[in-house]
């Protein structure tokens, strides 16, 4: 039988980038294909080409044995080919089956579609086991929920190869899980199915082979059983990583943060954080591990001073903080700093060059500039020091934010925010999106300045970081702390029951 | 579904609205042709109106006065995100202002009264858009909406006020009496004059040095101060400005005041530099005109002042245009401006994904 899809000699240049280099790249019928490298390697651009967002300047695409020439996503449809992307492409106003029926309608009247669109859905239940309310208005469901109606979307238009791009960014632990197993059904099924990632766990646990990339070129295609997450580290970034950052045993200092039965209710006034108590003292990494959205955005909003609070005490360095002028730059102002989860949406201006995106929440700052005009030309010349000490790739202070990878977006907000040397660091997801050379180095900034005795609160929904970093860790459900542990007296199942708001009370 | 469009900077400011402006000739000259008029003639008389002579020369650099201010109100607002409609009811506003100052302070010397009436344009029209900034930041409702309707609040307004309480009692006409002498913006040719340079005269006053200086001011403000910066940062990530602490309430407010002042010297120009006194719309639209102006000049200042200076030859040259040829009537300029208008504002994104094509072909064929 042939391959569900072969490349040949795919080439594809961005001008001066060339983004894939000779890649050839077989995926066999009926397996789950894993493709890693880091952000920038090139796997995106394979797959839009796959999908016929971009057309390769040369190379040949195969399905199923037959060259085809796929130049938009309908033709990639046309031929079996289905998507789904990082970011949904959902309608959230719409049911499911509206956005199932989208762009295949059927028609000029809806009835008849719909009809067929509600027999095909109940099938696809059937068969995947993908349950769903179809009359769900789509802005309604979870993030995992959205993403099943992406693949339905996909498996409704015909799709035979399914290409998952990050799938699991948005996901949490449990709804990672949920996927994998429809990944698996899927393929039993006799469905192929491309998953792009970078997380390394994933490709162990779901892949049966796995192609690695790095910079354009496609550089190992190997069984998954074979492999194993150092070599494939390895591979990807060309040379031995530490997936674990050494740190040495420290005695914690004085408190710093002390946050006494807090609680946060968000914009609609639902209560997010309920009645909240710990301490960050000097030197010492506070982890907060919990699935996403148990309450952690919120919590570190409030001690930044983006929210109020609306019961409970904080003390910064014993002083107490008044909630009734309570805001970011007064908390700047004593030395809490803030690196915030979500770096575009919150921690840079995408639109702005890097040097301007280097000075959000600074910009009052007087050595910045003279009177009520910034200094450029210092901006800049501050901000290219800072690139050469964190290594931030291209080392271009004028480009425009957007147009550097994750990894190096996330180091120039930590750049900005260790440099003002903190009393206090709020890490909020350091190394979402970020890729395996830049997490390593990451983490040793982040214990390098707990050495120097910062402390350092870290919200994290990546368990291992949590375990990698932190002096203690507490868990998070439902906005409620269900429980403390030191790293070393627990383990993944501990701490996955107290995720699930099992205390220790309970237990 | 389509990758986002990025082109390089001098494609995108250079490029893309000269292209559209080619567009655009070119489909006016097709109207043109179809009303069985030659469009090179039209051309000819165009150009030849608008730059060929000094006097034509003097009214378009007028005409490009009023539109660098307005220009430059939209562009300060749409900084912050926010798309403010209302430049005509804020100049008609700050013609008031003018008004109330100048007609109120005759008193005063001349080189006290001209600041003075310019503070009270901007003023005046500073708290009209402060109005629909206000309930924008505090209140959520949208800038549109508002600033549209303080247009009309605005006309009704001023109707009001020229015909019951400030029009002269002896006068049929809506129109306040006559700004004292010493209030008047000089003209250019008479400024010139002054120093013995001779040009034709013209509506043409001091108040594009005015203008000119406000594009500087602008710049500066936006692209290189701290309050520019927090502008900037609010219009293009509003949850970045609040994790800044930068209140983006307050941000709006202040844009929409510096966005109104702005929009005053429409009326600085008009009525200060022109008419001598307050008459009924005095405006003439162009408040509308600086959305277009703004778009195409993509909200810089050096891009406002180029697409001021398209516009200002427009319409010079669109009144010689109706004046020489009579089956080019005044509405067929409107015509004509329109379709700039529209290829320059509302197409600008056929044309991006155009000239992104074909610099990429020609990559292509490079490599």
């Amino acid at each position: 039988m042939s391959p569900a899809i072969q490349l040949s000699d795919i080439n594809k240049r961005f001008g001066e980038v060339h983004a894939n280099k000779d890649v050839n790249l077989t995926v066999e019928r009926g397996t789950i294909h894993g493709i890693v490298g880091e952000n920038g390697a090139g796997k995106s651009t394979l797959m839009s080409i796959l999908y016929g967002f971009y057309e390769a300047d040369s190379g040949e695409i195969r399905v199923g044995g037959k060259p085809v020439s796929i130049r938009s996503p309908a033709d990639a449809i046309h031929v079996g080919i289905g998507m789904v992307h990082q970011h949904f492409m959902l309608v959230e106003p719409l049911t499911v089956v509206e956005n199932v029926m989208l762009g295949a309608e059927g028609g000029t009247m809806l009835r008849a579609g719909e009809a067929k669109v509600r027999a095909e859905l109940a099938r696809l239940a059937r068969d995947y086991g993908l349950e769903i309310d179809v009359n769900a208005t789509v802005g309604d469901l979870s993030v995992g929920l959205q993403q099943r109606v992406e693949i339905l979307k996909a498996l409704y238009r015909g799709a035979d190869i399914l290409i998952l791009d990050e799938p699991t960014a948005v996901l949490t632990p449990p709804e990672a899980d949920a996927l994998f197993e429809l990944l698996q059904a899927l393929k039993q099924q006799g469905k192929t199915v491309i998953l792009i990632t970078h997380k390394l766990r994933e490709i162990m646990a779901v892949t049966d082979r796995v192609s690695v990339m790095r910079r354009g070129e496609m550089v190992a295609t190997v069984e998954t059983a074979r492999t194993s997450p150092p070599e494939l580290a390895e591979l990807m970034v060309g040379r031995r990583v530490l997936l674990r950052v050494e740190k040495s045993e420290r005695a914690p200092g004085a408190p710093m943060l002390q946050v006494e039965n807090l609680s946060v209710v968000d914009h609609r006034g639902v209560l997010r954080v309920a009645n909240v108590s710990f301490t960050v003292h000097a030197g010492e990494i506070v982890g907060i591990a919990g699935v996403a959205g148990n309450g952690q955005s919120e919590l570190l909003e409030a001690l930044a001073g983006m929210r109020q609070p609306v019961l409970g005490a904080m003390r910064f360095e014993g002083q107490e903080i008044r909630f009734a002028d309570h805001n970011p730059h007064r908390m700047r102002q004593l030395g809490l700093l803030h690196v915030p989860e979500d770096r575009l949406r919150m921690g840079l201006v995408p639109a702005f060059p890097a040097f301007e995106s280097a000075i959000l929440g600074f910009s009052d700052e007087a050595q910045l500039g003279s009177g009520p005009i910034l200094n450029h030309d210092r901006m800049i010349a501050d901000l290219a020091d800072k690139m050469k000490h964190y290594d931030v790739r291209p080392p271009a202070p004028r480009l425009k934010t957007s147009k550097f990878s994750g990894g190096n977006q996330q180091k120039i907000v930590l750049a900005r925010e260790i440099e003002r040397q903190p009393k206090v660091l709020l890490v909020g997801q350091p190394t979402r999106g970020v890729d395996i050379g830049a997490i390593e180095f990451i983490h040793r900034r982040l214990i390098a300045l707990r050495d120097a005795g910062v402390g350092i609160l870290l919200v994290s929904v990546e368990l291992d970081e949590i375990m990698n970093l932190s002096d203690r860790i507490l868990t998070m459900c439902g906005g409620q702390i269900t429980g403390e542990r030191k790293p070393a007296e627990t383990n993944e199942q501990d701490l996955g029951l107290l995720m699930a708001g099992v205390t220790d009370e309970a237990a | 579904m389509s990758a986002p469009i990025d082109l390089p900077k001098w494609a995108d400011t250079v490029v893309v609205p000269a292209v559209s402006v080619i567009a655009a000739f070119l489909v006016a000259g097709l109207v043109v042709l179809g009303i069985g008029e030659n469009p090179l003639t039209a051309t000819r008389v165009l150009l030849q109106g608008s730059l060929g002579t000094g006097e034509g020369l003097g009214f378009t650099l007028f005409y490009m006065t009023d539109f660098i201010f307005v220009g430059l109100a939209v562009a300060v607002a749409y900084h912050a995100g926010l798309f403010n409609i209302g430049g005509e009811g804020q100049a008609t506003l700050a013609g008031l202002g003018v008004a109330l100052v100048l007609n109120n302070l005759t008193f005063l010397p001349g080189f006290l009264l001209i600041p003075l009436g310019i503070l009270g344009a901007a003023a005046f029209g500073a708290a009209w858009a402060a109005v629909p900034g206000y309930l924008q930041a505090r209140r959520g409702s949208h800038i549109v909406i508002t600033t549209i309707m303080f247009n009309w609040l605005a006309s009704v307004l001023i109707v009001y006020l020229l015909v019951n309480v400030l029009r002269e009692p002896q006068s049929m006409n809506p129109e306040t009496r006559a700004f004292p002498d010493q209030s008047h913006i000089p003209f250019m040719h008479e400024a010139l004059g002054a120093f013995g340079i001779e040009i034709p005269a013209s509506q043409l006053n001091l108040t594009l040095f005015l203008a000119l200086a406000a594009a500087y001011g602008v710049w500066l403000l936006i692209y290189r101060s701290r309050l520019g910066y927090a502008i900037r940062v609010v219009g293009s990530n509003p949850t970045a400005a609040v994790y800044a602490g930068i209140s983006p309430g307050r941000i709006i407010i202040v844009a929409m005041v510096i966005s109104g002042a702005l929009a005053g010297g429409l009326a600085v120009n008009e009525l200060m530099g022109y008419q001598h006194r307050l008459l009924l719309e005095f405006t003439a639209g162009y408040g509308f005109v600086g959305i277009a102006v703004a778009l195409m000049g993509r909200a810089h200042p050096v891009g406002i002042i180029l697409a001021s200076l398209l516009f200002g030859i427009l319409y010079q040259g669109g009144a010689e245009l109706a004046f020489e040829q009579p089956a080019i009537t005044r509405d067929m300029v409107v015509v004509i401006g329109g379709i700039i208008i529209l290829f320059a504002g509302a197409l600008d994104g056929l044309f991006r994904r155009i000239v992104a094509q074909a610099l990429t072909r020609s990559r292509v064929a490079r490599a």
